[in-house]
């Protein structure tokens, strides 16, 4: 991933990591990337990173096993998907139907489009 | 720790720092930017104790550090003279060096030569100011110092030799954790490596926090000038601009989802500002 000036990066990565498990490209009880590697690998400060998996320890989404490393937990997808569902009409549906009534497409012309999709 | 409490640093009449009160915890590794004349290179000297702080004192680990030499073996201070003698051919430069210091790594050393493709036989007085630059991060690296401060070593290196010198930065810091403490003026290709940044204006310290903590800290509002006027009310405005009837508006703030929310409903746009955008609206508004 690449990181922008939108946001600090421990909450990129945070982001980052929450989407590989979601998508399942990081399984639950996997181990993830030890704070060095990941600095090495996206060339940014070991501080940084080790912020942006704190994060997620507090959140839940990964647990330590001391001495070893980190790991997915068991139930970070679920509770991740149910978060993201809970944001989604305000973050994405939202926007979308306000972007849709400033270029005058009407909500039908948008549920037939979506019908489509079924 | 490292502890400056009320340095200053005065030529004659001159004063270049004034006033500095910091604390720098061990093992990270830090920025120093400010503008051309800001006092970085007097602020590092005195760090480094090159040079007696004309008022205040520097402790490093509880110790003064002037003219101590358990502190100064622990000191490694790169600065673009890389104080040699011109007539010094590389190899000696950095025999003198393994001499000097009991952490050198003579291997790593001929490692980054050969990385940088420097010529060891070569004088000094014959290098260009890029290979200059890098025998000054040959030798800032391979110190593995448990305080190393480059000062704007990187001056004339090509892109692809600064690369090689970040890279060689963070993977030996990685694996050989020690304060480094470097100026850069390039600030957007290197404020990653940075855990902390430290700001000077004109000898005095305007802001040292984690860089993560800046990068995020402001943001730009651009859109009708009205809106943009009643959206901004009441926060610290780093800059602005108008075109026609657009307005764009720089804020020392940042909204929170909702806030964003409301302002796009209102027809507002919002973009980012980087380390390096923020440094300039701090250093550069007040002028």
């Amino acid at each position: 991933m690449a990181f922008d000036d939108r946001s600090p990066i421990y909450l990129q990565i945070a982001d980052g990591i929450k989407n590989d498990v979601l998508s399942g490209a990081l399984k639950e009880d996997e181990q993830v990337m030890s704070t060095n590697q990941y600095a090495a690998f996206y060339r940014i400060n070991p501080a940084t990173a080790a912020k942006g998996f704190a994060q997620l320890v507090d959140e839940g989404v990964l647990y330590k096993k001391r001495g070893i490393g980190m790991f997915v937990s068991p139930d970070a997808r679920e509770k991740l998907r149910r978060e993201r569902r809970e944001r989604f009409f305000t973050e994405v549906v939202d926007p979308m139907l306000a972007e849709a009534k400033r270029i005058g497409i009407e909500v039908d012309e948008i549920v037939r489009h979506l019908g489509g999709a079924r | 720790m490292i502890e400056l409490r009320d340095v200053s640093v005065r030529y004659g009449s001159t004063v270049a720092v004034e006033g500095i009160d910091l604390d720098l915890p061990t093992g990270k590794i830090y920025g120093l930017l400010g503008r051309n004349g800001s006092g970085k290179t007097s602020l590092l000297s005195a760090l480094a104790s090159f040079r007696r702080p004309s008022s205040g004192t520097i402790r490093v680990d509880g110790r003064d550090a002037f003219e101590n030499p358990a502190v100064m073996r622990q000191t490694c201070f790169i600065r673009d003279t890389l104080d040699t003698n011109e007539s010094d051919k590389v190899h000696a430069l950095l025999r003198f060096a393994g001499w000097m210091r009991p952490s050198w790594d003579a291997d790593y050393a001929a490692k980054l030569l050969d990385l940088f493709e420097i010529n060891p036989r070569k004088r000094a007085s014959s290098l260009s100011r890029g290979q200059k630059s890098a025998v000054g991060v040959v030798l800032g690296l391979a110190a593995r110092a448990p305080l190393t401060i480059l000062d704007e070593t990187y001056l004339g290196m090509d892109a692809v030799a600064r690369a090689a010198f970040y890279r060689e930065l963070l993977d030996d810091y990685l694996a050989h954790p020690r304060t480094i403490i470097m100026s850069t003026h390039l600030i957007e290709e290197v404020a990653d490596l940075f855990e902390r940044v430290i700001i000077i204006d004109r000898g005095r310290l305007l802001l040292h926090e984690e860089t993560d903590e800046l990068r995020g800290r402001g943001v730009t509002v651009t859109g009708p000038a009205a809106a943009v006027d009643q959206f901004v009310a009441g926060h610290t405005v780093l800059g602005e601009q108008s075109l026609g009837g657009v307005r764009a508006v720089t804020l020392d703030w940042r909204p929170d989802p909702a806030e964003v929310a409301r302002g796009e409903s209102a027809g507002l746009t919002f973009g980012p500002v980087g380390v390096q955008d923020m440094f300039i609206h701090l250093t550069g508004a007040t002028r």
